[in-house]
């Protein structure tokens, strides 16, 4: 086995709707946080191989890995392969129905690894070393009879079993607890991982119950699937996609984090180092097209009563990112003791993003909310809301504020803010029109879209670059800019919008498929920002360019790792995954661009275009 | 025997008892949770059992404050410090000789000797409940002399 630590793209993603584990093709679980999505790790190798701790089933000798996840599921199986020998380790956390949940007892949280044997017998190394509280606590593990090994931390308690002998697992002092299993041809064994913080824990026996588990956790995934009524191109993408941003959403309120992770750097060996398990408004309007676009009705208005929820005690004002319950996210910190995913330091938990002001997120909002009504008239306590967004922006529009790119020197004039103000107040008047809300004065909402209009086409267009630039009154080039024409501002083919994007492609596309998203990343030497390329291809489907749509398309998906998945940002050079991983904002991308490029080639227009 | 007294300080007191091991658990002490340990005897539902473990931990408080009511004119003698001294031999009798007898009693709880089964999968309390936490002992303590203070105070023995 290669001693260098994992790359971003060697991880897969198994998940229960409440929290996230990421598995390395090496077939080590090198992050798992439990409960919750946000709470500190007990696996967090992935930031620190030496003291974050990790659970490592592996072939003795190294073998040739493949990797996929079960059918339409977020079931995943390793290969380990030599010869005619093959071990099969197949990784899932355990999720099945409420109404499943009715007629047997159901672990709070269960991560199942069950490894097969396959043509000879061979030796499996099973290395178990969870380290809670972001690999701070080293824990005491006890054996408990026939229960298995268990450990805890207050009333947290971790349990884990096996269905074979686990009396061989050795304490060593360094790496935890380590077994050398024999496994014969044709046998498997399965290893459970149980949490339990609420009562007392449910321990599901293995064997025959462990594989009923996973037929159980493979036909939840496959139904809710099934419920998608999308068909056209890519549907292989869409489907892993969904399948990506069902697992980063939390169940229980109905809530997306952007990412499952923390601290995974865009640029290796710096400091842009972010924690994203967080919800972010400004992923709402995509959010909700995406979930409708695909027939996923009830995950958007799961999501919708998030929304309106979390942004409930702060408005009219709007924070950034809430956590999965709609409360202010973690203070940011640096946790001094991880040395950081490949030397990349510091490791953060919190985020400082949520006290930022962020214009454009109340755009993001009110396009998801009125979206979502679609023609229904939005109730009383809605309407006020909206009416209240909407007079916050005419109040507030002329601020600089810190953008989408969450830039943390100095507050600008974003043109992408005041696309997103444009969008408030246009979208409010819509709905006026159509008699949807009432209650606030039309004409002076009209003055203020009018203002808006005016400031974007005089200060945000650069004379000398011949392109709407990132902020009014400078000349810097930014990919956001494409937003102007997928939010309906100014006709793709306009040849203002055809200027800036020659502009972008001349100054922020290293390669085909790839898009810097402003020229301050480029220079700070980050990745291609992955959504952007879904921007172009949205772009370049809507100006009557659909060959070159896909063909841009078709470029960025060979830069999914081998289970399609994509973290933040490509590195242009090498093609690695950059950020944090998987990230719901691309994945979300990679679902939207194939929405578009299907309504195209239906001939229709594309589904935001017609709501 | 004053049985509206009887009626209203059990109740009351049962209300406190669950109170203090419900914040002992949104606390981090303690992950016993008597109405889901008793509702599971009937129901494998997390939702159902909370729900019939409930209504039983309210019925259980009202046969436990009469066991109390009958010490109080046993010995003739109701105050807040004998109710508390009732309550802290219950809690050494529930924590020592109930909970670790437990898995015998509850049809799906399982047990440290044979390990889980496809019915037995609940975690065992173990000797003083502490599989339930460290701190599991002193909040029952704790919660049941509470129960027996307010029966001792507020229970008149005439």
């Amino acid at each position: 086995m290669s001693t260098e630590p994992p790359k971003i793209q060697d991880y897969a993603i198994i998940g229960d709707g409440r929290s996230a584990a990421l598995i390395s093709n090496r077939g080590s679980i090198d992050w798992l946080c439990w409960p919750r999505f946000d709470s500190p790790s007990i696996f967090g190798a992935i930031l620190d191989p030496e003291v974050g701790g990790s659970w490592s089933i592996r072939p003795e000798r190294e073998r040739k890995v493949s990797r996929r996840y079960l059918d339409n599921t977020n079931v995943l199986e390793t290969t380990f392969a030599c010869d005619s020998l093959k071990i099969v380790l197949t990784d899932f956390m355990s999720v099945t129905s409420e109404q499943n949940k009715q007629n047997r007892l159901w672990p709070e949280h269960e991560l199942v690894r069950q490894v097969r044997c396959e043509g000879g017998d061979a030796d499996v190394i099973v290395e178990f070393n969870p380290r809670l509280g972001y690999g701070r606590i080293a824990p005491k593990i006890d054996r408990v009879g026939k229960l298995g090994w268990r450990f805890g931390l207050g009333t947290h308690v971790y349990t884990l079993r096996a269905d074979g002998d686990l009396d061989c697992f050795k304490q060593s002092s360094s790496m935890g607890t380590l077994a050398k299993l024999r496994l014969k041809a044709g046998k498997s064994i399965a290893f459970s991982l149980n949490f339990s913080e609420e009562g007392p824990a449910v321990l599901p026996p293995l064997g025959n119950s462990a594989a009923e588990r996973l037929q159980l956790t493979s036909d939840w995934w496959r139904v809710w699937i099934a419920q998608s009524n999308y068909c056209g191109p890519y549907e292989r993408h869409v489907v892993r996609s969904a399948l990506v941003l069902k697992l980063l959403s939390y169940a229980p309120s109905g809530a997306i984090v952007a990412a499952p992770t923390t601290s995974l750097p865009e640029r290796v060996g710096g400091d842009l180092n972010w924690d994203y398990r967080f919800a972010w408004l400004r992923d709402a309007a995509f959010t909700v097209h995406t979930l409708f676009g695909l027939g996923y009705k009830d995950d958007a208005k799961a999501f919708v009563n998030w929304l309106l929820h979390a942004t409930n005690l702060t408005r009219p004002q709007l924070r950034v990112t809430y956590d999965v319950f709609g409360e202010r996210p973690l203070r940011e910190c640096e946790l001094q003791h991880f040395s950081g995913h490949r030397g990349s330091r510091p490791v953060r938990i919190g985020n400082a993003a949520s006290e930022q002001s962020q214009l454009d997120i109340y755009g993001e909002v009110v396009e998801a909310v009125c979206y979502f009504f679609g023609k229904e008239e939005p109730d009383h306590e809605m309407q006020k809301m909206l009416r209240q967004y909407g007079e916050y922006v005419c109040d507030h529009w002329t601020e600089p504020d810190n953008g989408m790119w969450e830039e943390r020197d100095k507050l600008r004039h974003y043109t992408h803010s005041r696309l997103m103000c444009w969008v408030t107040l246009d979208r409010l008047i819509e709905m006026h029109q159509c008699g949807r809300i009432r209650g606030f004065s039309i004409d002076k909402f009209r003055k203020q879209r009018a203002a808006i209009r005016r400031e974007i086409e005089e200060h945000a267009w650069s004379k000398k670059l011949g392109a709407y630039a990132q902020a009014c009154g400078d000349d810097v080039v930014d990919a956001s800019i494409l937003l102007l024409a997928y939010h309906r501002f100014e006709d793709a083919s306009s040849d203002r919008m055809q200027q800036s994007h020659a502009r972008i492609r001349q100054r922020l596309v290293p390669r085909l498929g790839l898009v810097h998203r402003n020229e301050q990343s480029k220079n700070r030497r980050e990745g291609a920002f992955a959504l952007c390329s879904f921007w172009e291809t949205d772009f370049l489907a809507h100006c009557g360019r659909a060959d070159e749509a896909h063909e841009v398309y078709e470029a960025v998906l060979t830069f999914a790792n081998d289970v399609g998945l994509f973290a933040e940002e490509i590195d242009p050079e090498t093609g690695d995954a950059l950020g944090n991983f998987p990230q719901a904002f691309t994945h979300l991308g990679v679902i939207n661009a194939a929405l578009t490029l299907r309504d195209i080639e239906e001939g229709g227009n594309s589904m935001r275009r017609t709501s | 025997m004053n049985w509206l007294q009887w009626l209203v300080w059990g109740f009351s007191g049962t209300v406190i008892l669950t109170s203090i091991l419900a914040a002992s658990q949104g606390f981090g002490m303690t992950r016993m949770n008597i109405p889901y340990l008793l509702g599971t005897i009937f129901t494998p539902s997390r939702d159902k059992a909370k729900l019939i473990g409930f209504l039983l931990h309210f019925a259980n408080g009202w046969i436990f404050a009469l066991i109390y009511v009958a010490m109080f004119h046993a010995f003739g003698l109701a105050t807040w410090w004998f109710g508390a001294l009732i309550g802290i031999i219950q809690a050494i009798f529930v924590l020592t000789m109930l909970l670790p007898i437990m898995p015998a009693l509850h049809p799906r709880m399982a047990n440290e000797q044979y390990g889980p089964t496809v019915v037995r999968q609940l975690e065992p309390p173990g000797f003083l409940g502490l599989h339930y936490g460290i701190r599991t002992p002193i909040s029952v303590l704790i919660a049941h002399a509470i129960f027996g203070v307010i029966l001792g105070a507020f229970y008149v023995v005439k």
